[in-house]
């Protein structure tokens, strides 16, 4: 544990960076393929539950009731043997029945009710027409569309157009990833996954717009200086917000693993479930697209601009400046360390590292910094 | 900080605390206090059946507010007909209409029937009698024609309704007895079948006649020649509509006669006396799609009180001017036409005159609630909307309870998990994080329990999951002040000054990530429909309470601790031990990579 504390220290003061912004291609090609496999799977299709095609689902509780005998009432209840009985964890027997079998819900719960001598009000049943769940998931694809229209426009203000652009390429590599795995495994698509799905949207902005407060506050000024490129001082903001990514990232998986488990675990497959799956994947990934995928568009997109090109060419400047003065230094045999120092470049970002936050201090209170 | 000398540096934390301390216990009080001690679970958490229907129409612009509202109130009055109680009936989105009932009702018929549409039908009254009636002793209230009863005496204005003047139709001729209006019934007034053929006040009522004993009804109809309503006669004098089992719809074919009971009780000659009336009614002789329009309205000329216009459309007109004339001729009670909806018997208005002109009047003792309710049914038939059952959900109450207990047990799994996770990694300052998660879920509980008062929020499913994800949430907030503060105290920042610097900081971060997740909510809820509705409405609350947690609480429980020489000193289970943090203290900085004074030095 304290070793653990003890990295968030490192990370911090920048002893410890992990090149999160430099490995974007690396990033980029990870993300990638998984969004290529999540596509192909969504290509393949979802499995729809039947809340999306339209039928009937009922839920009998009957110690010692087999499916076969539960499939021979539902047959005779519609005549056909279109039912699909299964049973459930809990011993429960599933009988999903199609909307195209013409039997009203009502009259099959009552007719399941006698011949299988269950009381009718204790046979959970659900009925959904079949422009339902269609219904559901436009309304929900409409949300989605108002909603990034919305923090679009509010990101682009807040921060700028760059961060607004990658919070949403983030965005919707989380989605698709999301999606994906639900496409790829064949998990039901229900409208609890639906709300899920919904739910890593607010997340995934959330995380990236924690780290990218950061990376605003450490790139201030950044034109002022000549020690440090854009993309090196996103990274040092990403270091130094690592250690609250990760644990937001496990606060927020807990209570959602808590729902997984008991969801999954006690109740069998059911709403809980189905919330708990979607966000589960979701959270996961919109971890990892804060850090890997957003920041480094994020950076890249502001490489390009003039400003920070020009910057580039004086780091680099500076830094052959100083790396042939290091030389002579060594040549010389004195103040090696020093020259070091500055051209090494994590120490060189730790040097750089307090003038940003010296100024935010320096508010109202007499300071050593300018 | 910039701090005025009056002020102390770090504020006046104390304040705050005790003003969100307050609204909390105010809360809970308040919450105690009106009883409200748990919030209105919903149907997936009760057991029950929640069924939605969702409006169809050729003509889009027809699914509007209003055409809704009318829709809700007929559903809700339905629903209430099959005796369920406390079923709900309200509107969700633009097109959608969401029947709870909860657990205990007849649910298989109100499924059956609230999702069909509404059956209503004008059918001429053969007779009709009460029945099953233990509290009138038939002979005890021999008073009926003449008694004039309240409700009888206000019939009459119906009939000078008829005076095509007043009205803008030109023939309202219909009558009175709306449910309410009171039918003289006991008994002992077999006497006079033929009474008074609509014409005088009094005695409209009184004509009604049949015998209140099932004794012999048979007697009572006119033309008992066929041998169907013979067959009709014989179940008549068995039906009880006093047994709700037997109070359904009865109807076979609509160009046959058949039985109804009423819809509700109705008054008798004997006032405060209500009874369940069952009739034998004739051949459907117009149904709803025939009324063009339907609205309660307050007769101010003739000081009749509220009463009911009624308008046909075309083939309506003529289909009610040919029944009217025809019952007009008829002696009571078969000059009265039944407004059945669903098989019962809503209204049954007697009718004076043929009524030509496609418009009527029912008027009788209403009050404004009957009225609108009269309207509201009969205006059904003439919305053109279509509902369809998108959804039917039978929760059992087995299942309700087991879902909700996983839902507690889950959310409570969680906190827990927040909790050891906060208190190992952050130590002293976990135990603000967990006094800052218990105060939120307090809240949260509270505004929950009264909002199930007040706006009727029912807790559902979704909602749960919503409350356990904001869990996070709300401990996120506080992981983003501590990390800050952390900062500033491996920058060397002794505590207080710490606390305070990092706040700016960590404030703006919590306000603008929680307004995206408070955006988030916001627009789902505005746009979805069903359980996301809950959910995101969960959301949006405690996304609210954590930004209010966080600036009311959070904070200023913060700089008081800061205060004390725990926290200050950097004791090792603080969370805060510099040296742990691997914060250089300011004195030995005089190695290259210190702190602030020796940069300076430095350039």
């Amino acid at each position: 544990m304290s070793r653990f504390g003890n990295i968030g220290h490192r990370l911090y003061q920048g002893e410890i960076s992990f090149d999160f912004v430099g490995r974007r291609k690396l990033w980029y090609s990870i993300s990638g393929v998984i969004v290529l496999v999540a596509a192909i799977g969504l290509a393949m299709g979802l499995h729809l539950g039947i809340e999306f095609k339209g039928g009937s689902v009922y839920t009998v509780h009957k110690p010692g009731l087999s499916v076969s005998q539960a499939q021979d009432v539902a047959n005779k209840i519609t005549h056909d043997s279109t039912a699909v009985v299964q049973s459930t964890d809990k011993g429960d027997v599933r009988i999903q029945v199609s909307s195209a079998s013409g039997v009203d819900a009502s009259t099959f719960t009552e007719q399941l009710s006698k011949e299988l001598s269950v009381p009718a009000n204790e046979v959970d049943a659900q009925v959904i027409g079949p422009s339902w769940g269609h219904e559901i998931s436009q309304k929900a694809l409409l949300g989605l569309v108002i909603f990034m229209v919305l923090v679009t426009i509010y990101l682009a203000v807040a921060f700028e157009w760059r961060m607004a652009a990658a919070a949403l390429v983030a965005l919707i590599h989380d989605l698709l990833i999301t999606i994906g795995v639900y496409a790829l495994v064949g998990f039901e698509v229900t409208p609890g996954t639906v709300i899920g799905f919904l739910t890593i949207l607010g997340y995934s902005l959330y995380d990236t717009v924690v780290v990218f407060d950061t990376v605003k506050e450490n790139t201030k000024g950044i034109t002022k200086q000549n020690k440090r490129t854009y993309s090196e001082a996103a990274n040092l903001g990403l270091n130094q917000t690592l250690v609250r990514s990760i644990n937001t990232t496990v606060v927020a998986l807990l209570p959602v693993a808590a729902l997984l488990f008991i969801g999954g675990g006690l109740l069998g497959a059911g709403t809980l479930n189905d919330i708990s799956l979607a966000l589960f994947i979701g959270l996961a990934a919109g971890a990892y697209s804060s850090i890997c995928v957003a920041t480094p568009l994020l950076a890249q997109l502001k490489e390009m601009t003039p400003e920070m090109k020009d910057l580039a060419k004086r780091v680099a400047a500076r830094r052959a400046a100083d790396a042939k003065a290091a030389e002579q230094a060594a040549g010389q045999g004195e103040h090696g360390d020093h020259g070091e120092d500055e051209s090494g470049q994590p120490a060189g970002m730790v040097g750089q590292r307090n003038q940003p936050v010296g100024r935010a201090r320096g508010k109202g209170r007499p300071s050593g910094k300018h | 900080m910039a701090t005025p000398k009056s002020r102390p540096r770090d504020g006046y934390p104390g304040r705050a605390l005790a003003l969100i301390l307050v609204a909390t216990v105010g809360l809970v009080a308040l919450m105690f206090g009106t009883g409200h001690k748990t919030p209105r679970l919903g149907i997936d958490l009760a057991g029950g059946t929640s069924i939605t229907l969702t409006a169809t129409s050729k003509d889009p612009s027809a699914i509007n507010k209003s055409s809704m509202d009318i829709a809700v109130g007929i559903i809700q009055q339905r629903v209430n007909g099959l005796g369920v109680s406390e079923a709900e009936v309200q509107t969700q989105g633009n097109n959608n209409i969401i029947v709870n009932i909860p657990d205990g009702g007849d649910q298989q018929t109100a499924i059956k029937q609230v999702g069909d549409t509404a059956k209503l039908y004008f059918r001429p009254v053969l007779t009709f009698a009460p029945s099953g009636q233990p509290a009138v002793d038939p002979s005890a209230s021999p008073s009926a024609p003449a008694t004039g009863s309240p409700s009888p005496g206000a019939s009459p204005s119906s009939s000078a309704t008829g005076s095509a003047a007043t009205q803008a139709s030109p023939s309202a001729g219909a009558s009175a007895s709306a449910s309410k209006a009171g039918r003289a019934v006991s008994g002992a007034l077999q006497a006079d079948p033929t009474a008074s053929a609509g014409a005088s006040t009094a005695a409209t009522p009184g004509a009604a006649a049949s015998p209140g004993t099932p004794a012999d009804p048979a007697a009572t109809p006119a033309p008992a020649t066929d041998p169907a309503i013979a067959a009709l006669q014989q179940q008549f004098a068995a039906l009880d509509c006093s047994d709700p089992a037997q109070r359904k719809d009865l109807q076979t074919d609509p160009t046959k006669p058949a039985l109804a009971c009423s819809f509700q009780q109705e008054d008798t000659a004997v006032k405060g006396q209500k009874v369940w009336n069952k009739f034998i009614l004739g051949p459907v002789a117009l149904n709803g799609g025939d009324v063009a329009k339907a609205q309660a309205g307050f007769d101010t000329q003739q000081a009749a009180g509220w009463q009911v216009q009624l308008s046909f459309t075309d083939a309506g007109s003529k289909s009610f001017a040919a029944v009217t004339g025809q019952l007009a001729t008829q002696p009571q009670p078969a000059n009265e036409f039944a407004i059945v909806l669903d098989g019962k018997v809503v209204s049954h208005p007697y009718v004076q005159q043929s009524i030509t002109g496609g418009n009527a009047v029912i008027s009788g003792n209403f009050g404004q609630e009957e009225a609108k309710g009269l309207a509201n049914v009969l205006s059904f038939g003439a919305l053109p909307l279509d509902f369809t059952k998108s959804d039917v959900t039978t929760v059992s109450p087995q299942l309700g309870g087991e879902q909700l207990k996983a839902g507690l047990l889950a959310g409570l799994i969680g906190m827990i998990l927040v909790v050891i996770y906060s208190l190992v990694y952050y130590r002293g300052l976990g135990l603000v994080s967990i006094a800052g998660l218990l105060v939120s879920a307090s809240l949260t509980y509270a505004i929950m329990s009264l909002l199930g008062a007040t706006i009727g929020f029912a807790l559902n499913l979704p909602a749960v999951c919503g409350a356990i994800v904001a869990i996070g949430i709300t401990a996120d907030s506080f992981i983003v002040y501590f990390e800050r503060i952390r900062d500033e105290v491996r920058d060397g920042a002794p505590l207080r000054p710490a606390v305070q610097r990092a706040w700016p900081r960590a404030r703006r971060t919590i306000l603008v990530s929680d307004f995206v997740s408070f955006l988030c909510a916001a627009v789902l809820y505005l746009v979805s429909v069903g359980k996301v509705q809950g959910f995101a409405f969960t959301l949006g609350l405690t996304t609210l309470l954590d930004v209010v947690v966080i600036f009311l609480f959070t904070k200023p429980l913060i700089t008081l601790l800061a205060r004390t020489k725990f926290f200050s000193s950097g004791h090792k289970w603080s969370g805060l031990d510099p040296k742990r943090l691997g914060a250089r203290p300011p004195i030995r900085s005089s190695r290259r990579r210190g702190s602030a004074p020796s940069a300076p030095k430095e350039a």
